[in-house]
């Protein structure tokens, strides 16, 4: 949660003792990590922006909408600047008022804020002439000081703002900014930040704003004689603290403090408004101010009421952003008399919220349950100050505190009277129990030994009391809800000591027994097996459009989104399902990248999801997908434009590459695949007998539904686990003979519909030891060969381990392949090619 | 007869100099010292000369064949090389065009990230362990020391399946399932995977992204040695004199949790736009494993202790290559992943 604190606001808690660059870094180091340092006022030049007063308001002789304002800065003579400001003009013809009226004065040479354009671009200013009057400087709106958006006329500053003193002395200042992470409430304030900082900088923390309960000896009671309080559901309210402030009249905030509120990021309102909103950044208590005059008793009760419960389900209010919202029964409610007049902790109602004519003030300082209000503001979708500050665990020790604050502040700026009697309900006051922190275990965690007095001293400057020798009993301040165990006490000591200064080692613990990794190791062959055959790697993603894996289906069928794991908000309505195959984003990319070159070979390694019956979480088979379409080779001058373009055996080559580099042998290659494939141009792969992948050229309609056209495109998909778990790495040499091998080429005329395969088998397995190779080096179709019928012809290498091969032995292995496979394939041997 | 033989030498030495190409070279061979040749020719007609005369013309004869057939071995070399002059000044190629291309693929540059940073932990020990991208609320946020509605889930912008099922926000979920899986042994993992986030997808933020998260167990694992190994792995990925500045932090998993940053790679510490002018770069999350994760893994927080991190793939290969729009990772443009 974002928070900005101006160090002017943080030096009121602690005293400055380095520079806000220094401290910015200390406190980042430490763990408040201060995401910008702003410094505002950098860009204004001492000589040229001082505070001025005015002395005079004349008519301009030339223009009705423009007026001379002569300005005294402390100089010899005041100087005349030329201004069309509505608060200036106002003053036209009227005597000034007696209150010095002091304005920031831009001399020639100044550099501001363009307050025309809007678009925080910077000018310098230049004397000149407007409508024939010479204008010697400018008196400033607060946009063009760079210090809010505001450019409705000029900024007046208090009355004893000093004469003639440089503009950044007096309004400078420089502006921290935090990302406060996680429940760290007691962080989110100025004053919680400045009490870091007084740790770290070792000084003191005034502590003046927390005591005043201390010094007003004001009578606490649970029942106040201006309001009936009650707390229906303490396990959702811990305490409520209200205040009477009567007399009062509505009016603008002072300078300092609208000024501050701007710097930290609010705009002021009203100063009730803006108090409670003061003091929610000052101290971190988030305060409601409700219209007291607006709070209706309950029956006939003498006094109004309030009560903290829980919601009728149903139940309905308007809240202040003018929204009517319908509640939960687990949603907590401020209710009146009448009905509900706030939503716990998020935001009040509109019907006891303040107005110009409000003249009591009931302020109300609670402490609500955390995640009780995170889910409250997460299920309205209403998120406020207040609702982010009271999700995070508040200290319930704050509460009356804050409200004192708040109050005493009301009462100087609103001109009430505080009621001398405060409402507290705190059934159960919190108390943190002490945790026993061995010195021991803190060595043992951060590895350096922080010696005793330094522990103690941190802590107890973090506002911990610590008691004992060795275990410390260490007791944390209310406001740190977030200590419980040892170990958090580490954190406290380790970042003030500072992780920055700590030795580097390395583990010195044993190393656990080192294993092979194969599912990985695999996985990475893979990828360098397919780089190799020229394919590039892409990573897509895994929520994917339902619409597109109906395009897988030619036939056009629905899909089956139950075999889909959906997600409940998506970014987009298209994309809202989790991928069950890579092909189809395989596609999509293939499609984005033919807008740029007519070769795309492509594969993609990844997990998809396929949700199990009766469990909670889908199967994640790694699979691989690889696409290839365009020309076959790469483009080369002297291949002219394109040769020929992939397709079924170009993919079959990059299955048998991969077989052949995870050393699997016994694929095995059926006709057909699924029906996204060209169902006379695809198979699937089977090894030792187990299915692990199909592969083809894909069907024309699903290439011209991906926005392919009528291209060839060739896909090739694998179960990457089944692949992996036939992996073998335990190939045994063949023998290399020295003894001259015998070559003989052979072709056989056989029927169109014979696998080749078979036929090469079985010339294989007939050849014997003998016969060591055997390679397909053609197959031709011709009239003459007979109709239905091809030649295949391979060529063979027999060749013996120890001994030189005659003749006779290679025409007996030769007869004995010709006669099986004319007998056993009707194949009649072509004679010699 | 001497004359005759005298006359044949200067002849063919004459016309072994005629000669302009070394094929022409057997011709002249078989014409002179050739089986059925003029000098074979000269030499039958010694049997005519007298006894006296015989010896000398006969060696006359000998002299005569050694010089020309070492005149022809002189003369080929000539030919020989002259023609390979001018094979060698005619067969010049410009070098200038592009040679064949082998076309090898290329991996996407997360595997390449990834592999790096697996080998640079390989190295120290840990071993690779990969835990599931769907995870259960429980095991994503629960275990980790997060419950429902806790502010720190702030931290996170979740997909969800239902209400029990998440995809995975980070790769922390897996420390859960090893410290689960390999109690009561000591542990040295890191956990590289896909993560996601319900975020818009702009040029600094994706949905899916990779991570790697470093898990180490033992009976005396320290801050310090988190520190230490951190420094290893940016010495060993970023340059070997990097430096690196150590801050307090908050994570919900760790106690106590540090932020781990490096001097800005690019600017030398000048400050410059990519490290927001700090002149430090963040490069992981850190911290001594939680007690309550550590029970919730099977640990006795009282006899083990640990450390984990987590950083993030992408953003140290944009930092390395120059690349300033992350979307350019997972939309696959060729143009992009081939340059890598
Ligand atoms: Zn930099």
């Amino acid at each position: 949660m974002a928070l900005r604190v101006p160090i002017s606001w943080l030096y009121d808690f602690v005293e400055p003792s380095a520079t806000p660059e220094e401290l910015a870094e200390r406190l980042t180091l430490a763990g408040l990590e201060v995401e910008s340092l702003t410094n505002l006022g950098a860009q204004w030049n001492r000589d040229v922006l001082r505070v001025g007063r005015i002395s005079e308001v004349a008519a301009h002789p030339n223009a009705d909408r423009l007026c001379l304002v002569t300005v005294d800065y402390g100089a010899a003579a005041p100087i005349t600047v030329v201004t069309g400001a509505p608060n200036m003009l106002r003053h036209l013809g009227e005597q000034l008022p007696a209150e010095p009226l002091m304005v920031p004065l831009a001399l020639v040479g100044a550099e501001l804020i363009d307050g025309h354009a809007g678009d925080g671009r910077k000018l310098k200013l230049k004397a000149g002439n407007i409508r024939g009057v010479r204008s010697e400087g400018m008196v400033c709106s607060e946009r063009e000081l760079g210090l809010s958006e505001d450019h409705e006329g000029i900024l007046i500053l208090p009355s004893d703002a000093p004469l003639g003193a440089a503009l950044a002395d007096y309004l400078g200042d420089h502006v921290l900014e935090f990302d406060i992470k996680g429940g760290f409430a007691h962080l989110l304030s100025v004053f919680g930040v400045a009490r870091e900082a007084a740790v770290l900088t070792g000084k003191t923390l005034k502590r003046g704003v927390l005591e005043i309960a201390q010094q007003e000896h004001m009578p606490t009671t649970g029942d106040p004689s201006y309001i009936q309080l009650e707390i229906a559901d303490p396990d959702l309210c811990s305490r409520y603290v209200a205040l009477l402030i009567e007399g009062i009249t509505v009016c603008p905030s002072p300078f300092w403090m609208s000024q501050r509120l701007l710097r930290a990021g609010l705009r002021p309102i009203n100063a009730i408004v803006d108090v409670t909103n003061y003091v929610m950044l000052e101290l971190g208590q988030p305060l409601h101010a409700f219209d007291y005059g607006m709070l209706r008793p309950e029956g006939q009760a003498h006094k109004p009421l309030i009560r903290v419960r829980r919601a009728q389900p149903g139940e309905k209010m308007r809240t202040l952003d003018g929204v009517e919202r319908s509640f939960d029964g687990e949603m907590l409610l401020i209710t009146d008399g009448g009905g509900a007049v706030g939503l716990a902790g998020v935001m009040g109602g509109e019907n006891s919220e303040i107005t110009d004519d409000t003249t009591a003030v009931l302020l109300e300082s609670a402490n609500f349950e955390f995640l009780n209000t995170r889910r409250t503001s997460q299920l309205l979708k209403l998120r406020t100050e207040a609702s982010d500050r009271f999700g995070k665990r508040l200290d319930p020790e704050l509460c009356l505190r804050a409200a004192l604050r708040a109050a005493t502040l009301i009462a100087e700026i609103c001109g009430g009277r505080l009621r001398m009697e405060y409402g507290d309900l705190y059934p159960q006051p919190a108390g943190l129990e002490p945790v026993r922190l061995e010195l021991d275990f803190v060595e043992r965690l951060l590895g350096v030994a922080v010696p005793r007095e330094e522990v103690v001293r941190t802590l107890e400057a973090l506002e911990f009391t610590v008691a004992g020798e060795d275990p410390l009993l260490v007791t944390p301040p209310s406001h740190r809800m977030d200590v419980s165990m040892p170990a958090d006490l580490v954190e406290e000591v380790g970042r003030i000591h500072g992780y920055d200064r700590m030795p580097h080692t390395l583990i010195q613990d044993e190393l656990p027994p080192q294993m092979r990794n194969t599912l990985l190791d695999g996985t990475e062959r893979i990828r360098d097996l397919l780089i190799g055959c020229g394919l590039d790697e892409i990573i897509t993603y895994s929520i994917v459009s339902i619409g597109d894996q109906a395009k897988l289906d030619p036939g056009g069928g629905a899909v089956d989104e139950s075999a889909f794991l959906a997600v409940k908000n998506p970014l987009s309505a298209e994309r809202g399902h989790l991928r069950r195959g890579l092909l189809a984003e395989g596609l999509n990319t293939m499609r984005a990248n033919l807008r740029f070159q007519g070769r795309v070979s492509i594969f993609e390694v990844g997990r998809v999801f396929h949700p199990r019956a009766g469990e909670m979480l889908p199967e994640e088979p790694l699979r691989l997908c690889a696409l290839l379409s365009g020309p076959r080779a790469a483009g080369f001058w002297q291949s002219g434009e394109s040769g020929p373009a992939f397709e079924f055996y170009d993919v079959k080559g990059v299955a048998e590459t991969l077989l052949e580099g995870l050393e699997q042998a016994g694929a095995e290659w059926r006709p057909g695949a699924g029906p996204a494939y060209h169902p006379g141009r695809s198979a699937q792969l089977l090894v030792e007998g187990k299915a692990v992948g199909e592969l083809g050229e894909l069907h024309p309609r699903v290439v011209a539904a991906f926005g392919l056209g009528s291209r060839t495109v060739c896909a090739l998909e694998a179960d990457v686990d089944a692949l992996l778990a036939l992996w073998h790495e335990d190939k045994q040499m063949d023998p290399l003979s020295q003894q001259p091998p015998v070559y003989e080429d052979l072709a056989f005329i056989v029927d169109e519909a014979l696998p080749a395969e078979q036929l090469r088998a079985m010339i294989a397995q007939t050849g014997g030891p003998l016969l060591r190779e055997v390679q397909l080096f053609d197959l031709y179709r011709d009239q003459r060969l007979g109709a239905g019928k091809k030649s295949l012809a391979y060529a063979l290498t027999y060749q013996a381990e120890e001994r030189t091969l005659t003749d006779g032995e290679v025409a007996k292995v030769r007869s004995k392949i010709v006669n099986r496979v004319e007998k056993e394939l009707g194949a009649e041997l072509r004679g010699e090619v | 007869m001497l004359e005759s033989l005298n006359a044949l030498e200067k002849e063919g030495l004459d016309a072994l100099k005629a000669l302009a190409q070394a094929e022409e070279l057997p011709v002249w061979y078989r014409t002179y010292l050739g089986r059925k040749g003029r000098l074979t020719e000269v030499l039958r007609g010694l049997g005519v000369l007298s006894a006296e005369e015989r010896p000398h013309a006969g060696r006359r004869a000998n002299e005569i064949k050694t010089a020309l057939e070492s005149a022809f071995e002189t003369r080929q070399d000539e030919l020989r090389a002259a023609e390979m002059e001018a094979s060698l000044a005619s067969g010049a190629l410009d070098v200038t065009l592009p040679g064949r291309p082998v076309a090898p693929g290329h991996l996407h540059l997360s595997t390449r990230m990834l592999r790096r940073i697996r080998a640079i932990f390989a190295e120290m020990g840990f071993q690779v362990y990969e835990a599931p991208e769907v995870e259960t609320d429980e095991n994503n946020f629960e275990l980790l020391n997060i419950p429902p509605y806790h502010p720190a889930r702030d931290m996170w912008d979740t997909f969800w399946i239902n209400d029990q099922v998440v995809l995975r926000t980070h790769t922390s979920p897996g420390q859960i399932r090893c410290m689960r899986e390999n109690h009561p042994h000591p542990i040295r993992v890191i956990l590289p995977g896909k993560c996601y986030r319900y975020e818009q997808v702009t040029p600094r933020s994706e949905h899916q992204f990779y991570q790697v998260e470093g898990l180490a167990v033992g009976h005396n694992i320290r801050i310090t040695d988190l520190i230490g190994t951190m420094h290893e792995f940016a010495r060993k990925m970023h340059g070997a004199a990097r430096r690196l500045r150590i801050r307090g932090s908050y994570f919900p998993f760790t106690e106590p949790s540090i932020e781990i940053d490096m001097d800005c790679i690019l600017c030398a510490g000048k400050g410059c736009r990519v490290c927001k002018f700090t002149s430090w770069l963040e490069i992981a999350g850190a911290g001594m494993v939680h007690p309550v994760v550590l029970r919730n893994g099977g640990y006795d927080p009282d006899q083990w202790s640990g450390f984990a991190f987590g950083m993030g793939v992408e953003r140290p290969a944009m930092l390395h290559h120059g690349i300033e729009d992350i979307r350019y990772f997972y939309s696959n443009d060729l143009r992009f992943l081939r340059q890598f």
